[in-house]
């Protein structure tokens, strides 16, 4: 029954936000109905670790171990990003960017897309996955060109065909592995199209088909993980759209499909018997590790510098989960985690920063601790935490890929670590001027809330020192799938 | 190989006109020209889903057909030709260039979508199977139909018709997908063409014209 109340919420939510949206109080709700969520998110998890894996609704959803986690994920940030979108939409409106009807369409969207998000990671179906995953793009794209300016409007175009595109490809996959399945699992029904079915019955599949189907399925969801040369929508979505949506976009959607993504590959892992999807996401992820650390560096946009840094960290992590193994599967959790924790955080403390300044234009951000020091000290630490310093999580995560990286594929390791280092280079040079120097931009009228930047730092702080057992846990369970 | 039954053959003609109508979709300039097509496609779609329901005795593909009547047939044909007119682009062309070369890289697809098809196709149970080269032929198409327009309305026609392409290869190749999961599909489809349609007066509104040039702004730099 919590799986029910965890997509209940949003989902109820976005309909009282679409119906009473425009009242004063709005963002108050939308912390609420968030809030609730998180309650419920708690409630299973407490059940989960009394329990263990738990099924609903027929088979239908499920959770286990790989998807636990994420919807715990989902629903923290989900929660902090309502928190902090409170002040600072209001001080968007205050500017004159945004108006009544447009706040209420944001609310509603915002909880419709929380909703497609969890019911994409609780499902057990794939079919629901794929329609989960299409409404969570349907639900941003008018997020995404909220301001309606020319940019905006451009991005969301892009984002709508290039993501539409690849999500159309990604159902042909789904139609093939329902081709492969229905002779093992019968046809009639819908157990050709569960998981956990499938995934008992990997080993008779068919492995043309089955290879067939993870390349469409890997091409599909992989636009929207903003793999290269995928990824063109990605930075512009991030940029033209506001803060509360780049965050929950780069902490959030990325990873579910992500998740979409390594669920098809344990499938096709069973069926193949060899190494070609492994060798697939490795190739994909290092393309994607490096393009985006050649493009960091022609950055002005402080919001377009952050999503290319995301395009960086979803290809180590695609890089990792294509290495395999229990280390490097349990590396690649640990840092879709610890990833999705601080680069929200990043985009919360450039969302403010962008305000103070009036641009989103990096040298036209200047002195930050000056003027608001939390803001600048939210962004510095982030900027470090991103950039992997120790003892913050990302360090963890990062070494132990590089070290797998090392034992496994000798090759990949020095385009590893020349990537990182340009990438630090690029990052740093950039976010340092920003928190330093002189300036003398007003105050906001509004004060910011900083409060989810830090508890984000905080948490990814503490995943650096120690991990606690309960999640060890099931990184370690969830990495034993991948394991062949 | 047995003699395929009458309605294979039937079947394997309709598939046929399907990949023709995709040919045409590909070389038509007028947008009111490129609507009629795709409702062309939409009653290829549900003739073949009710020629695979009727032989193959599976009363939920007939749901599956009436829902892709009503969709396909009715309704977005229904609400493209509405926003035609609103927008007044009913007499729109287009003008493309090089339709011999296009038409030589759409056959090339074609070589390469049955290629590709074919370890599918050579392990197939039913005819029915054989279909999935022109299915995903039609995918092909229909992206290269994406990429080489550059007006908003005539992408989004492109768009639906890799959607179709899609909607083929459901039923012919599986029986048709369990009815629920058709239902979400549907209605995301619905609801994608509904945020097309609002696009489309964004759009006009501020580069007062449906042409994508005008949305190059954004470069990765």
């Amino acid at each position: 029954m919590e799986i029910a109340l965890v997509v209940g919420f949003p989902l109820v939510g976005a309909a009282l936000l679409a119906l009473t949206g425009a009242q004063r109080r709005a963002p108050e709700l939308n912390v609420a109905i968030s809030l609730a969520t998180l309650l419920a998110v708690a409630a299973l998890v407490v059940r989960v670790i009394r329990d263990g894996p738990i099924s609903a609704f027929d088979e239908q959803f499920f959770i286990d171990p790989f998807n636990v986690f994420l919807v715990a994920l989902t629903a923290l940030v989900g929660f902090t990003t309502a928190v902090f979108s409170r002040p600072y939409m209001r001080i968007e409106a205050a500017h004159g960017r945004l108006t009544e009807r447009r706040l209420r369409l944001y609310h509603s969207m915002y909880q419709l897309f929380m909703a497609a998000m969890l019911v994409a990671l609780t499902t057990n179906n794939l079919g629901f996955l794929w329609v989960a995953m299409e409404a969570a793009t349907l639900s941003t794209v008018l997020l995404v060109s909220l301001y309606r300016t020319r940019a905006s409007i451009e991005a969301a175009w892009k984002y709508f065909i290039l993501c539409g595109v690849g999500i159309a490809l990604a159902l042909f996959g789904t139609i093939l592995l329902y081709v492969a399945a229905e002779g093992q699992l019968g046809g009639n029904g819908m157990s050709a199209l569960l998981w956990t079915h499938l995934d008992a019955a990997k080993g008779q599949l068919e492995p043309t088909v089955i290879g067939l189907a993870f390349v469409f399925l890997l091409v599909g969801y992989g636009t929207k993980v903003g793999l290269a040369p995928l990824h063109n929508w990605l930075p512009d979505a991030h940029a033209e759209g506001p803060t509360p949506v780049s965050a929950v976009l780069s902490g959030l959607l990325l990873n579910v499909a992500l998740y979409a993504v390594l669920r098809c590959k344990i499938i096709a892992d069973g069926a193949l018997h060899s190494d070609l999807p492994g060798r697939m996401l490795m190739g994909f992820g290092l393309l994607s590790v490096v393009w985006a650390t050649f493009f960091l560096w022609r950055q002005r946009d402080i919001k377009r510098l952050f999503a290319y840094s995301s395009i960086e960290h979803m290809g180590i992590m695609t890089f990792a989960f294509g290495m395999g193994g229990p280390v490097a599967s349990f590396a690649g959790l640990l840092h879709m985690t610890v990833h999705s924790l601080t680069k929200s955080a990043i985009f919360f403390a450039a969302g403010h920063a962008a305000q103070t300044a009036g641009t989103q234009r990096m040298d036209g951000i200047r002195g930050l601790l000056a003027t608001h020091p939390s803001v600048g000290w939210g962004l510095m630490l982030g900027t470090l935490a991103i950039l992997g310093m120790p003892p913050f999580g990302v360090f963890t995560s990062e070494y132990l890929v590089l070290t797998t990286a090392m034992r496994d594929h000798p090759w990949a390791t020095p385009i590893l670590l020349v990537s990182l280092a340009v990438a630090f280079a690029a990052i740093f040079g950039r976010v340092q001027p920003m928190v330093f120097g002189e300036t003398q931009a007003p105050a906001l009228p509004h004060p910011p809330s900083l409060l989810p930047v830090f508890v984000h730092l905080g948490l990814v702080l503490a995943l650096g020192i120690s991990i606690p057992a309960a999640l060890s846990e099931w990184y370690r369970l969830a990495a034993h799938l991948f394991v062949r | 190989m047995p003699a395929p039954t009458f309605s294979a053959q039937v079947l394997q003609t309709l598939a046929g006109a399907l990949l023709l109508i995709s040919f045409a979709m590909l070389a038509e300039r007028r947008s009111r020209h490129l609507v009629t097509l795709l409702i062309w496609q939409g009653a290829v779609l549900v003739t073949s889903t009710l020629l695979v329901a009727a032989t193959a005795h599976l009363p939920h593909l007939f749901f599956s057909a009436v829902l892709t009547l009503v969709l396909k047939v009715g309704v977005l044909p229904w609400i493209l030709l509405r926003l035609m007119r609103r927008l007044g682009i009913e007499r729109d062309n287009e003008p493309l260039v090089n339709v011999p070369t296009l038409m030589l890289v759409g056959l090339g697809l074609v070589i390469f979508a049955f290629g590709l098809a074919q370890p599918v196709t050579a392990l197939a149970t039913t005819v029915i199977r054989q279909t999935l080269g022109i299915a995903l032929a039609v995918i092909l198409l229909a992206l290269l139909m994406i990429l080489a327009r550059r007006k908003a309305f005539t992408q989004v026609i492109g768009f639906l018709a890799l959607e179709n392409g899609l909607f083929f290869a459901a039923p012919t190749t599986t029986y048709g997908m369990p009815m629920v999961v058709e239902l979400g599909i549907a209605l995301d489809v619905l609801v994608g063409v509904f945020i097309f349609g609002v696009f489309f007066f964004h759009i006009r509104e501020q580069f007062d014209s449906l042409d994508l040039h005008h949305l190059e702004s954004l470069k990765e730099d």
